[in-house]
């Protein structure tokens, strides 16, 4: 495995190169380079139809783009046979947008179809691991036996989360991981995110409209305009003169984040 | 590699450990790749792990650990604790800066936490089971009834006010129960009328009666059969359709925005639907009973030579306009079975898009029954008015 080098001397994890996706006439992403380095907090923002989601699902798999290069940890994803892909795959975790979870599963029984399907580990070691994501992901313990339709959708992102983790990945793929939560709940799941991605040294790629998660954990943000990316920190994206950027960053809710910020700085 | 991980490229290097015994003190060297890929034979070796009587102290020393994950950072914090409950002390030493998140998250895992609901008594589970579904079946009835009432009400309010039937969804119900299900019910009953006619024929000509098979055929399928699998088909294909359409739209809250909007859920969906399946269902069934008799008229030409005149000799003889009749009242009631069963499912979907399913199967096999149960009496009530 060749490890990537980005200019910094960071190792890139995720390198897509000249990627174009169209449906039809219609083309999402045309000629978008993008580099995502080693234990960073990526944040994908970009408006309705720009191709966030399409972005990651071609980088997971799960969409083949039309043309373009896409390598994870140095390998070309299209390069890959069966078994390789498999492997890789396992290096990876995925939290859908509303948890994805099997609904005739227990949460306890959705934590442990990744560790039954991709390893052979003894049922207690199991069991134990399954207890350690649960309670990792701020679950309470009666969790554990619930069918999916019984939880709140908070909860049921969290054991998403618990699953998407059950496989140690490396990189972590979020899908819109705070919508559809209340402000307090957003709040604490960025917390979560900042958290184990720090004790776990994951690296995360997230797809979010979330501008307070933006600020919150986000090393870097990828904006998706004009069928490309633009990566940087928050703070040079927000100096930038784009008209989208601007609006984003700058509209009546960006507003409020930022001087919120401005606001905490100060009484810090 | 260990081969029998499932994962394939961090399987190089696998964890090890070194118990070293000095005296009352146990030293552990752990090294090696602490992570998923080599836990399995990492768990073994640690709990093969035996302390004689004279240890008083362990360490485990995780200076050579070169990667860890959440497994390997557990199966450390599991022995310690093990090693604990033997009555030693235990400490760990020389763990690198960027595995210390790692162990202070696994230390403040809880083992109490169930992971799967306690089995109960197989036994008292079965009970347990049929004395639920027993109350299922009678609530489920029970509720069909009333359903059954609020929909004699209200069609008596549309009786009264005949403006308030809807005709353009009444239409369209028409084409899509009756029209659209011509091929397949057209299809089914000449089939039954030919595979009839030929069990029938190989039987009666044992006697040298072969041309009793028109007959049978004649009674069976005007009496019976052509409107009991025109019933059957109709409540696979339109019950389960009314089901599966009102359960989508109760999944996506249009009927709760119907209602808000002062429209009765009963009357814009349920009554276009009862009415056009209580017209398609007696004209699908009055058609399937001629393409039976057709069939069979077909299958008796080519295996027992009687030709069409002959066949409808006999069939005039063999029938009279009761038996047409006894058949096709039925017709009605199955239809307004069917099609109360299929939207009262429907309307009974909660949630979930999972939900929809169920119901739907619901709905086709408790139709499909009640079109049997009803089909029995039937005969019962003509057998005793002798018809």
């Amino acid at each position: 495995m060749t490890a990537a080098r980005g200019q910094d001397g960071d190792e890139v994890v995720i390198r897509v190169r000249g990627l174009r996706t169209q449906f039809g006439k219609q083309v999402v992403h045309d000629r978008l380079d993008l580099d995502v380095r080693r234990g960073e907090v990526l944040g994908v923002v970009g408006g309705s139809g720009s191709g966030k989601s399409v972005l990651l699902r071609e980088i997971i798999g799960l969409l083949t783009p039309t043309a373009g290069s896409i390598a994870v940890f140095g390998q070309e994803t299209n390069a890959l046979d069966d078994r390789e892909w498999r492997a890789l795959t396992a290096r990876w975790g995925v939290l859908f947008q509303d948890g994805a979870l099997f609904s005739s599963l227990t949460v306890a029984e959705n934590v442990q179809v990744p560790l039954k399907e991709l390893t052979r580990l003894p049922e207690d070691l199991t069991k134990d691991i399954t207890r350690i994501k649960v309670s990792m992901t701020g679950l309470p313990d009666y969790a554990c036996t619930r069918y999916p339709s019984e939880l709140s959708g908070g909860m049921r992102k969290r054991a998403g989360l618990a699953r998407a983790l059950a496989l140690d990945p490396e990189i972590l793929f979020l899908d819109e991981p705070t919508a559809g939560l209340d402000p307090i709940g957003a709040a604490a799941f960025d917390d979560l995110i900042r958290g184990l991605s720090a004790s776990l040294g994951l690296t995360v790629f997230m797809v979010t409209h979330d501008l307070d998660s933006l600020h919150a954990i986000c090393d870097r943000v990828a904006v998706l305009v004009d069928k490309r990316v633009i990566v940087d920190t928050i703070e040079n994206l927000m100096k930038l003169d784009h008209p989208w950027i601007r609006d984003y960053f700058h509209g009546p809710r960006g507003r409020a984040v930022e001087a919120g910020n401005t606001a905490a700085a100060a009484a810090g | 590699m260990a081969p029998d991980q499932g994962i394939g490229p961090r399987t190089s290097g696998d964890g090890w450990i070194e118990p070293e015994q000095d005296g009352e003190a146990l030293r552990i060297v752990c090294g090696g790749r602490w992570t998923l890929p080599g836990a399995a034979p990492l768990d073994a070796r640690l709990r093969e792990l035996v302390t004689d009587s004279a240890v008083r102290r362990a360490t485990l020393d995780l200076g050579r650990i070169e990667t860890m994950d959440t497994v390997g950072a557990w199966l450390i914090e599991r022995t310690a604790r093990d090693l604990e409950q033997r009555g030693l002390e235990v400490s760990l030493a020389n763990a690198r800066d960027r595995h210390k998140p790692l162990l202070d998250e696994v230390d403040r895992v809880q083992l109490d936490m169930p992971v799967e609901e306690p089995q109960p008594n197989k036994l008292v589970e079965i009970a347990n089971h049929a004395g639920k579904a027993t109350f299922e079946f009678f609530n489920e009835a029970r509720a069909l009834l009333a359903f059954f009432g609020m929909l004699v009400i209200k069609s008596g309010r549309v009786i009264v006010q005949p403006r308030r039937m809807r005709l353009t969804p009444l239409a369209f119900h028409i084409e899509q129960t009756g029209l659209n299900a011509m091929p397949i019910v057209g299809l089914l009953s000449f089939l039954i009328g030919v595979v009839l006619a030929y069990q029938g024929a190989t039987q009666l000509q044992q006697f040298g009666a072969e041309i009793f098979t028109v007959n049978l055929l004649g009674i069976a399928v005007l009496r019976e059969l052509g409107i009991l699998i025109t019933a059957i088909i109709i409540a696979g294909r339109s019950g389960s359709a009314f089901t599966a359409q009102i359960g989508t739209m109760k999944v996506s809250q249009e009927i709760d925005a119907m209602e808000t909007l002062g429209l009765d859920p009963i009357d814009v969906l349920v009554l276009p639907r009862i009415l056009a399946l209580a017209i398609t269902l007696p004209l699908l069934g009055f058609f399937a009973n001629m393409v039976a008799l057709l069939g069979g008229a077909l299958m008796a030409y080519v295996a027992l030579d009687i030709t069409f005149s002959q066949f409808l000799n006999q069939l005039e003889s063999a029938i009279d306009l009761n038996a047409l009749l006894v058949g096709m009242v039925k017709a009605p009631v199955f239809a307004f079975v069917i099609a109360m069963v299929g939207c009262y499912e429907g309307l009974k979907v909660s949630g979930s898009a999972e939900s929809v399913g169920r119901q739907t199967t619901q709905s086709v096999v408790q139709s499909i029954f009640l079109v049997i149960v009803i089909d029995a009496l039937f005969s019962v009530a003509f057998s005793v008015v002798g018809l």
